[in-house]
């Protein structure tokens, strides 16, 4: 057997050393942040090389090399860790160091008035340190280790603003919402531990993922027929489900938009969210074609339900996070319906072009100061150019327009999806989903950079990062007070360059990275399945595929017409204007600018169950076990009033009486030695003649 | 009434005189002669029992006398010594107003 290559055996340092770097700076004092930052991105850039060493190596050796250690002793077995090396965790590695390094360099201009700059790069450190924990793991436990890690960064950088309620709210509905979905992945953990005595994935031949015990679990039913590796399958799934944002757990991500927006970009969009996906395509062996199905409809509905009500949002990171939400849907189904490199392909090339969008619309916010209402923007092409060519960019590749990146993923997914033999169904949801996406896109891009600057009312400008909640109805008669007065957003402005650089890298990778995953050069899809990859046109002739991939440029190029014809017509001249949608189906608008009221549902449903349940809870301690511990309580104090009555008049009565008696006693006999020597002498002399009487008296007797 | 009795009596009486003297001065030198008195007084038995006793012919009585008066000498120098040192401190020589003593 060949000798592990170096960096394979040392491949943990890609996740220790931006560990390492955020544990350092949590103990710097606050005067030396400047040496926070820099080493934040001083150990991100080496964890950069190292992961493009790691995949030079995986490249050269596209097979799979694991490295596994003893970590502690349970009974009479080792519980045993490890990282792994091969294509898939390659790609990702790169990936999450490349589009990390790039938003902590953006995050340096962002943050740069935040008070709390370390904090912030701590947290990010140690959030890139865990996913790329997350990438490396060769076994479910330490996986799901550095996923709750994530997860607990997460919950710091939605709430990194805990001072604004909002911000804090989301950050409990983010950690509370993913806890849900991590149930099921411990159960699932727990299950596949109790099926085949290890957490490994590989272990030369004795992984839970490697043929023997897969052929043991898939031969094993349980429940309803269902064989356990489906079980098992479903359970992981639901950890996806909950970090992922799927369906119907996927309120949290668009409230986790309160964090400062590299952090939507790096977390809530590029890496930990994709995070779920990644764990399917990891134990893609366990899923049996029946967990795909549930896979692929979860995604399929997802997909489509996200887009619609991205359609309806009017705050400029949510409208994003939506779409983020729907993208997962179509990984999700892209891994149901086509397998590992489908989804991955997705997952890749979104994490470039999601990245993009966000830091976009960071660069956006930054310039309009902190105005995130896209009814309250508007023509900010002439004063954001950069900013303006790259979110187009990354716009057409969400939108999946030919030749862009979100093109050649998106239609791998479609093309699956529409050989799935199961059914129809997903198909037709992912491609109305594509349609809404490029709507959508448009209509953000019509509101935001088109058009001329809207007028707004001078207290909405003002309350600018309230104002997007406030609904337009409300505002409309306050401009109609104050009709003459004309208010837009002052003085809009490009972002420093130390902004603007890593979004035209993005740009540059959202326009070009579909080219590695090409029918005709499908190097990415045989990368991951470790085949060498050639170039042959003839993958085009595939048969249905030149029609499909016609078919997907139609439908973008619908939604581009349907989002102009709507927006880009009649540019809006207020803030206040109804949405031309909105015009068309109020009703229908309105219930999806409330989210089609998922939130309200879950809080009658779920959220009254559990405050029920808290209630009662509440109720039963409050009552029944308080009541014994304050029946308890109150003998104890009886007795001790009992206790105290006897000790004050009984035993404190009979000493005080005695010594009061002794002490009068004392106070009478001291009398008798007044000092005066001649009294002693005068009792003694009493004294005598007593006794001389005595005498004599006796000696008359 | 025999020359015992006699004797016995002039000692009684001096014994009372310096009881009296003893207890009703208020000026400790005064106090001091009164025990001086009554202390003679004892020596007057001494000397009646001997001479009028069984064996007049040893000395005993005599030499019992000569060592209380000894004895005594010694006594009042302490006493006059005391009252001294206390009339330094107290400025007075009032035993009734030497009352530190009081319990």
């Amino acid at each position: 057997m060949r000798h592990a290559a170096w960096i394979v055996e040392n491949l943990w340092l890609i996740p220790a050393l931006p560990m390492m770097a955020a544990g350092i700076s949590a103990l710097l004092k606050k005067s030396q942040r400047g040496l926070s930052t820099a080493l934040a991105i001083g150990s991100m850039g080496i964890a950069l090389v190292l992961a493009l060493m790691a995949f030079a190596e995986a490249l050269a050796h596209p097979v799979l090399q694991i490295e596994n250690f003893s970590w502690m002793q349970f009974a009479d077995q080792w519980v045993k860790l490890g990282w792994v090396l091969d294509p898939l965790a390659a790609v990702m590695l790169v990936m999450v160091t490349f589009v990390g390094l790039l938003i902590f360099i953006y995050s340096l201009g962002y943050m740069a008035h935040d008070d709390n700059r370390e904090r912030f790069f701590c947290f990010l450190s140690l959030f890139a340190g865990a996913m790329l924990g997350v990438v490396i793991a060769n076994s479910l436990l330490l996986l799901f280790m550095c996923w709750e890690v994530v997860g607990l960064t997460s919950y710091l950088l939605i709430g990194f603003w805990f001072h604004r309620p909002a911000a804090a709210a989301a950050a409990k509905k983010a950690f509370i919402t993913t806890r849900v979905g991590d149930l099921g992945l411990l159960i699932g953990m727990v299950w596949l531990y109790a099926q085949t005595g290890t957490l490994l994935f590989y272990n030369y031949g004795s992984g839970c993922l490697e043929q023997r015990a897969v052929a043991a679990m898939a031969a094993h039913a349980t429940v309803a027929g269902m064989a356990v590796s489906t079980a098992i399958g479903l359970l992981i799934f639901c950890g996806a489900v909950g970090k992922s944002g799927q369906v119907p757990l996927h309120v949290w991500l668009p409230d986790a938009m309160e964090g400062p927006t590299p952090v939507s970009a790096l977390i809530h969009a590029a890496t930990m969210v994709a995070a779920g996906v990644y764990l399917v395509a990891r134990v893609y062996p366990l899923m049996t074609a029946s967990a795909l199905e549930v896979v692929t409809w979860v995604g399929a509905i997802t997909a489509i339900f996200a887009a619609c009500i991205a359609v309806a949002q009017n705050d400029i990171k949510r409208i994003l996070a939506y779409s983020t939400v729907s993208q997962l849907g179509y990984m999700m189904l892209g891994l149901g319906v086509g397998g590992v490199a489908v989804g991955m392909f997705h997952l890749i090339t979104h994490a470039f072009f999601k990245a993009l969008l966000f830091l976009g619309a960071g660069s956006v916010i930054h310039g309009c100061t902190e105005e995130q209402d896209i009814r309250n923007m508007g023509g900010l092409r002439r004063f954001m150019p950069v900013t303006f060519v790259a979110y187009t960019c990354g716009m057409l590749a969400l939108c999946g327009f030919p030749l862009f990146s979100g093109f050649w993923s998106k239609d791998a997914i479609l093309h699956a999806a529409h050989g799935w033999g199961v059914s129809r169904g997903p198909f037709y949801l992912g491609a109305i989903g594509a349609l809404l996406t490029a709507f959508y896109m448009t209509r953000q891009m019509y509101y935001v950079f088109f058009g001329p600057q809207r007028v707004t009312d001078a207290s909405v400008g003002a309350a600018s990062v309230a104002a997007h909640s406030v609904p337009a109805e409300l505002i409309e008669p306050v401009v109609a007070a104050r009709a003459g007065e004309v208010c837009i957003i002052a003085d809009p402005h490009e972002s420093p360059s130390v902004m603007t650089r890593p979004l035209a890298i993005l740009a540059v990778f959202a326009v070009l990275l579909g080219f590695v995953g090409t029918p005709a050069w499908p190097w990415f899809q045989n990368f991951l399945a470790g085949q060498p990859a050639r170039l042959d046109w003839g993958g085009f002739s595939e048969p249905g595929l030149l029609s499909l991939m016609a078919v997907s440029s139609l439908i973008v190029f619908a939604g581009l017409g349907l989002g102009w014809w709507f927006y880009g017509r009649r540019p809006m001249v207020r803030a206040t204007d109804p949405d031309a949608l909105g015009r068309l189906a109020p009703k229908v608008f309105h219930a999806l600018a409330e989210r089609l009221y998922v939130d309200e549902i879950y809080g009658v449903t779920v959220i009254a169950l559990a405050r029920f349940c808290a209630g009662f809870a509440a109720w039963l301690d409050r009552w029944i076990f308080g009541g014994a511990v304050r029946l308890v309580s109150w003998i104890v104090t009886g007795v001790g009033w009992l206790d105290l009555g006897v000790d004050k008049f009984v035993v404190n009565g009979g000493f005080d009486e005695g010594c009061r008696e002794l002490s009068r006693g004392g106070r009478l006999l001291s009398h008798l030695q007044n000092g005066r020597v001649q009294n002693y002498l005068r009792v003694i002399a009493g004294a005598l003649v007593v006794l001389a009487v005595l005498l004599l008296w006796g000696h008359r007797g | 009434m025999t020359p015992l009795a006699g004797c016995l009596l002039v000692s009684a009486l001096l014994f009372s005189v310096g009881l009296a003297g003893a207890l009703t001065r208020r000026n400790a030198i005064l106090v001091l002669a009164g025990i001086e008195l009554m202390l003679n007084a004892a020596n007057l038995n001494f000397i009646a029992f001997w001479r009028f006793g069984p064996h007049p012919e040893y000395l005993t009585g005599l030499m019992f006398v000569i060592f209380s008066i000894a004895v005594a000498a010694a006594e009042a120098a302490v006493g006059l010594a005391l009252i001294l040192a206390i009339y330094r401190h107290a400025r007075t020589s009032d035993v009734s107003e030497m009352t530190e003593m009081k319990g």
